[in-house]
């Protein structure tokens, strides 16, 4: 049986009829057609999946949709400075090459901005410590980590998330 | 998944008559490791009552040496406590250290020790802190809560609403992790200072035993003579009880305890 359940997503209320046992990742991408938020392994382990709920990274892959009534949701689809203008944290990965394939990228993304917000001025290892979770499997971290890093230095020079 | 019914809980009360109506109901926690059993089926309950928005279940209060840490306060929530940091900080960095961030903002203390997987890093310090865990209903010491591979003592329907301990002067942990999942394969908490006595060093030991978490009787005699990274070196560990599986072999876990429990004393004396 279906249940009707509200939250809101990138700053929008929206309502929908979902079975009980739909993930918030299926129910994201599915009912809610917001397929930026990619599905890797399903079970908690890769991180592609990763949003933002009331504040926090969460795997979406390992919340219900009927836990996320009321919450508030930030996904990849949110994430922009201004109409058809990339986010401060796309630009970088933009502008290091911290992106290959893509697919681990919109959850890398939402992690990114997770630690921002709590530690504007992360260290290398820091950064490293936060995004343990986002596995890539196209090549390796290093580009990843100098994108976030220097996402990290225009914070510092009054810019925001 | 199978189809199930979700109730959310305002209270344990209300959570506890919920229990009372499915046929096979199971208290969500943070769901961390209850979502994914789901998922393989090896969890198929009929009901699901969710325990994510009690408020008498969250929060962190400590006053002099002694803590209370609510069940459903998440590992980032233990992690980044300032009070907590401030009087027991080796409990602070097991819970920074607990998976990953998305896994540790969701994740709660309560729902891991009901669970009490065999490779958790929370039974660990509850055993050597020699932590009280509260539930609905009574108070339960660590030693007579954690019975087997995730086994408790809880009874059906009841709810573990807290966790107690007393600050020890000094606590450290240190784990091996499994290389794949990250996941402890020996992990060891060392605490001093609790008690007078015999019971002065508290070492308890996870990821390796073939019951789940125990007391390493041999490390707790070399740290009692005297509380030093280098008291543990050479002390014989017996295999005998210890998990052997495609990770590592039951003497290599043995290995691993001295080594950790090393590691884990250089910690708490720094």
């Amino acid at each position: 049986m279906k249940r009707l359940v509200s939250m809101t997503v990138n700053g929008e209320e929206i309502e929908l009829a979902i079975p009980p046992y739909r993930t918030l990742l299926d129910v994201l991408r599915n009912e809610g057609r917001l397929t930026g938020t990619k599905k890797g392994c399903d079970v908690g382990d890769c991180g592609a999946c990763t949003v933002i709920m009331d504040g926090s990274p969460v795997n979406s892959c390992l919340v219900l949709g009927i836990e996320a009534e009321g919450a508030t949701i930030e996904t990849i689809e949110g994430q922009h400075a201004g109409p058809d203008l990339p986010h401060l944290i796309q630009e970088k990965f933009m502008d290091h090459g911290g992106a290959q394939c893509g697919f681990c990228t919109p959850g890398i993304i939402m992690m990114t901005k997770a630690l921002l917000k709590e530690n504007p001025n992360p260290t290398e290892s820091e950064v490293r410590f936060a995004i343990a979770g986002n596995i890539c499997r196209c090549t390796g971290y290093a580009k990843i980590v100098d994108a976030v890093l220097a996402a990290a230095e225009d914070l510092r020079k009054g810019r925001t998330l | 998944m199978y189809s199930l019914n979700y109730h959310r809980a305002s209270s344990v009360a209300d959570a506890v008559k919920l229990a009372k109506k499915g046929d096979d109901v199971k208290y969500l926690a943070g769901g961390m490791t209850l979502i994914p059993a789901m998922k393989t089926r090896l969890s198929a309950p009929s009901d699901l009552i969710d325990l994510g928005h009690i408020g008498e279940l969250k929060g962190i209060k400590v006053s002099g040496k002694n803590v209370t840490i609510g069940a459903g306060t998440t590992h980032a929530e233990v992690a980044a406590n300032e009070k907590l940091k401030a009087v027991c900080p080796a409990v602070s960095d097991l819970a920074a250290h607990i998976g990953d961030p998305a896994v540790r903002h969701k994740g709660t203390i309560g729902g891991s020790i009901a669970n009490n997987d065999p490779a958790a890093d929370y039974p660990a310090a509850l055993l050597a802190l020699d932590a009280t865990v509260v539930t609905n209903k009574r108070e339960i010491a660590a030693a007579k809560f954690f019975t087997g591979l995730f086994e408790t003592a809880l009874k059906d329907g009841e709810i573990v609403t807290a966790v107690r301990f007393t600050a020890p002067a000094k606590a450290g942990y240190e784990k091996f992790r499994n290389p794949a999942s990250r996941y402890a394969m020996t992990g060891v908490f060392v605490a001093k200072g609790k008690a007078n006595g015999k019971d002065d060093v508290r070492v308890a030991v996870t990821g390796a035993g073939e019951n789940g978490v125990f007391r390493s009787k041999e490390i707790e005699a070399a740290l009692s003579k005297k509380f030093d990274a280098a008291a543990v070196e050479g002390v014989k560990v017996p295999s005998k009880n210890l998990m052997s599986d495609i990770h590592a072999s039951a003497d290599y876990r043995a290995a691993l305890v001295v080594v950790m429990a090393k590691r884990a004393t250089a910690k708490a004396n720094s």
